[in-house]
């Protein structure tokens, strides 16, 4: 018997009200893609509104209120929560030979925040004075003046961030309580200690977003003062809170994906992995570091020179364990037995654009080119390589690494590797284009641009259509192998880690009895000292 | 850089940073993206079937450890001598008042001239000084790579020295509302004897009145312009933001929650520019930032209004 089979009354309701963590796993999976496809739609629009310079398909009110809503439903619905909710939440259990998360009630009370917090937002578009046209950032004092239905979507933020909060608590409780005997700290798989660092992040950053966005409420409806300048309040401030909390979030999207691809890249070289400490520990000195850069975002704000060289020294720094994550990765390949499966392509894939996102980062670091930069299309190139190219390449990574697991189901790669082509194609001709603009001071969040940054602009429409192309592709191969893939095997890749060790799907308990781990984990070569 | 003019002394050693580190940043991506290829094809599964374990090398830890941190220490440090420039204005610059509002940027120079583009002379350094009178905005011109936040309640500043002759974008960077990527205007650099005729003349005023057909009432058409209701208003009845001021007196207005027309008349217009919020005209959207003319200027743009047939 598996997870997924019919279990006490059936049907929805025992899915809704499920704590077992894989089928936690997939009610934040299905969410999650519903929402992914609505935000993918928006840039969609907002990609053939600029197939012309001027007024053009939708109006500048719409236009404001795509990017704002699209910003939103990707940062807060898909690219924060994505890979810890989803498949921390189905393997985190598993590849630490637990049967369950540690609190499995409050797990699926985080899903009912999540969905209270999706539809809050969906909520905010079509309710009182029109959609929210701040910006994701919702900096003030616009988000307190606009008359559009801002209070509503940052109450949903708040929600998701208590939704968050409980997840990450939930994990590392598993992490120090649930091990299985002989998994100590260094035996667990990678992925796990990047769970363990976001864990981190998630309980420690996320208050304080809450707090801040519970100020703009109440600077809304009650006009407190805290942050608007015609009461005395400083709008920096707000941008200080919310950076606080919203760049480490950038790590709470991306160092999962990485614990992603470090158990996807040992597989499919079939050797161990390059440099385990380095990596398990770069991660923890990412949360760390991550911590004190926020201000990066602000160089342009008017803070003190002083506060802007110190933050621009922190933020180069925080790019060296990310090098040495990439460095490392590409070390497994060495001597390895490389299987270029889909999942593998990917995640190789991720390493690339994710290094470019990476690199970029670094340059825009630098305090006199980022006066340039900032705000402009760079920035949104910049964070979509990181974002989406990191982050998105990752979870589609993960996703064809570990279907087979999660469905029982095996899909056919062709098509996988077709979505790929789509996919790279279309993404750095969209993103590429992105950086290109910005160099040239295309500002972002415009309905309107100049005759001079128009042919980048088609350049970069072009490209979305492709990349939707291999969406789509992707998705609907994953459709047909849930109707009509062939049974998989428990370990179609020879994978060593515990959840390979379990049927596909797994049973509803997980292990029948707890496993008694006896090495490290990607120990494919037993003849090699482990 | 071809797209984009080098129009500023600074915009010099910004690109050079910019090519600088993007050539370092594509050597370290096109290593990376080497070895990546090349391990994945030399020990691809059917060359090398038995593969090696290989749990790491401290002394290439290490060595990837050291050498981005001195490149990114240098990285750093460049970054700062170039931001320390733009920090500091030389000591001849002429200081000019910039105000943003939604959707509008205003120019004023020290001898109380005002401009809706800015007017510099070449070879001249020119510091700004930049206020808001609602939401934050940002004054970007990416000719001269300079850009900074305009923050409610704080005076920023910037600077710049022109070495090219040409006009070339201002833009708003930090989104304002919805006519933010409306929100341009130019800056014209001219030779320092054109700039001084400019400067001494009356050519802005000239041409504004000129603009309103030459009729009485050109304090207020000038009040309208330097206050930036014109950003949202036109005086020719073409379409904007807001109602066209054209004819707008006397006329019957619906406004939102009311059932019935009302007659725009002074008291009305008076109503509409002290309390925009309190008379929203149907088909507009509430957006009109508060007030700032004063009682005296109130009553001539009133007056030009009534004119304005």
């Amino acid at each position: 018997m598996s997870y997924l089979d019919r279990q006490g009354e059936g049907g929805l309701y025992s899915w809704v009200t499920s704590t077992d963590h894989k089928r936690i796993g997939l009610l934040y999976l299905t969410v999650m893609t519903v929402l992914f496809w609505v935000a993918v739609a928006l840039g969609i629009v907002m990609r053939l509104k600029h197939l012309s310079g001027g007024d053009f398909l939708i109006s500048a009110r719409a236009y404001n209120a795509l990017f704002t809503v699209h910003g939103v439903i990707m940062v807060f619905m898909f690219v924060i929560p994505g890979l810890p909710a989803v498949f921390g939440n189905f393997f985190l259990p598993i590849l630490i030979g637990a049967k369950d998360v540690s609190f499995p009630r409050l797990n699926l009370l985080s899903w009912w925040l999540f969905l209270t917090g999706a539809c809050l937002a969906v909520l905010s578009l079509f309710t009182g004075s029109g959609a929210p046209d701040t910006g994701w950032t919702f900096y003030v004092p616009f988000s307190i003046r606009t008359g559009t239905n801002v209070s509503l979507a940052v109450f949903a933020a708040f929600v998701l961030g208590l939704s968050s909060i409980l997840t990450g608590l939930n994990f590392i409780t598993t992490i120090h309580r649930m091990r299985c005997e002989g998994m100590t700290w260094h035996r667990m798989p990678l992925f796990a200690w990047a769970i363990y660092s976001t864990g981190w992040i998630q309980v420690l950053a996320t208050p304080i977003i809450g707090i801040t966005l519970l100020l703009v409420i109440l600077e809304r409806a009650f006009g407190i003062g805290v942050f608007d300048p015609a009461k005395g309040g400083d709008p920096l401030l707000y941008q200080h809170l919310f950076w606080i909390y919203s760049h480490p979030a950038v790590y709470i999207m991306i160092v999962p994906a990485m614990g992603a691809v470090t158990e996807i890249i040992p597989t499919f070289a079939r050797r161990c992995i390059f440099g385990y400490k380095a990596i398990a520990y770069s991660s923890l000195a990412i949360a760390a570091l991550g911590s004190v850069v926020w201000a990066h975002h602000m160089f342009t704000s008017g803070m003190a020179d002083l506060a802007n060289i110190i933050f621009s020294l922190l933020t180069f720094l925080v790019a060296i364990p990310s090098a040495i994550k990439v460095f490392n990765w590409t070390a497994t390949l060495y001597k390895g037995s490389v299987d270029m499966q889909p999942s593998m392509l990917y995640a190789l894939t991720f390493v690339f654009l994710f290094s470019i996102g990476g690199l970029s980062g670094v340059m825009q670091g630098a305090l006199g080119l980022n006066v340039h930069l900032h705000d402009t299309y760079w920035i949104v190139g910049h964070f979509h390589y990181v974002m989406f190219g990191g982050t998105g390449f990752a979870f589609f990574a993960a996703l064809l690494y570990w279907f087979p697991k999660m469905f029982g189901k095996q899909y056919d790669p062709k098509p996988a590797y077709a979505a790929w082509a789509l996919m790279f194609l279309g993404f750095n001709m969209l993103y590429g284009s992105f950086m290109a603009l910005g160099y040239m001071g295309m500002p972002r969040r415009y309905f309107a641009h100049l005759p001079q940054f128009h042919s980048l602009h088609i350049a970069a429409t072009v490209g979305s259509w492709a990349l939707v192309a291999g969406l789509a592709v992707f998705y609907a191969n994953l459709l047909i192998a849930l109707r009509r893939g062939k049974p998989a095997e428990a370990d179609p890749w020879g994978g060593k880690t515990l959840e390979w060790t379990l049927p596909s799907p797994p049973p509803p308990e997980n292990f029948d009895k707890l496993p008694v781990v006896t090495e490290a984990p990607y120990h494919y070569n037993p003849k090699a000292p482990a | 850089m071809p797209y984009l003019p080098q129009a500023s002394t600074v915009s010099l050693s910004i690109d050079r940073y910019f090519l600088g580190s993007l050539a370092l940043c594509l050597a370290v991506l096109l290593m990376v993206t080497f070895f990546l290829v090349y391990f994945s094809l030399r020990y691809s599964r059917k060359r090398n079937p038995q593969p090696t374990d290989i749990e790491g090398n401290a002394l290439l830890e290490a060595v990837w450890t050291v050498v981005p941190l001195i490149l990114f220490l240098a990285l750093f440090y460049f970054g700062w001598t170039d931001f320390r420039t733009l920090r500091n204005p030389p000591p001849d610059s002429m200081t000019v008042k910039v105000t943003a509002r939604q959707w509008a940027w205003s120019f004023e120079y020290p001898n109380g001239k005002r401009s809706e583009e800015l007017f510099s002379a070449l070879g001249r350094p020119m510091r700004l000084e930049l206020n808001t009178l609602d939401v934050i905005h940002g004054f970007y011109i990416p000719a001269f790579r300079i850009k900074i936040d305009v923050v409610p309640n704080r005076t920023a500043t910037a600077w710049f020295l022109p070495r090219l002759l040409g006009d070339f974008d201002i833009q708003c960077s930090v989104i304002c509302g919805l006519d933010h990527s409306a929100m341009l205007s130019k800056v014209r650099v001219v030779s320092e004897e054109d700039f001084r005729r400019w400067y001494f003349s009356d050519e802005g005023e000239r041409a504004l009145a000129k603009a309103s057909g030459g009729k009485p009432g050109k304090a207020g058409a000038n009040l309208l312009e330097e206050h930036g209701c014109l950003a949202c208003h036109t005086l020719d009845g073409g379409p904007s933001v807001g109602p066209t001021l054209k004819g707008l007196f006397g006329s019957m207005e619906k406004v939102e929650g009311r059932a019935e027309a009302l007659k725009a008349d002074e008291a009305f217009l008076r109503k509409e520019i002290l309390e925009p919020e309190a008379l929203i005209i149907e088909g507009y959207p509430p957006v009109m930032p508060p007030n700032t003319l004063d009682k005296e200027e109130t009553e001539l743009v009133l007056d030009y209004l009534k004119e304005l047939k």
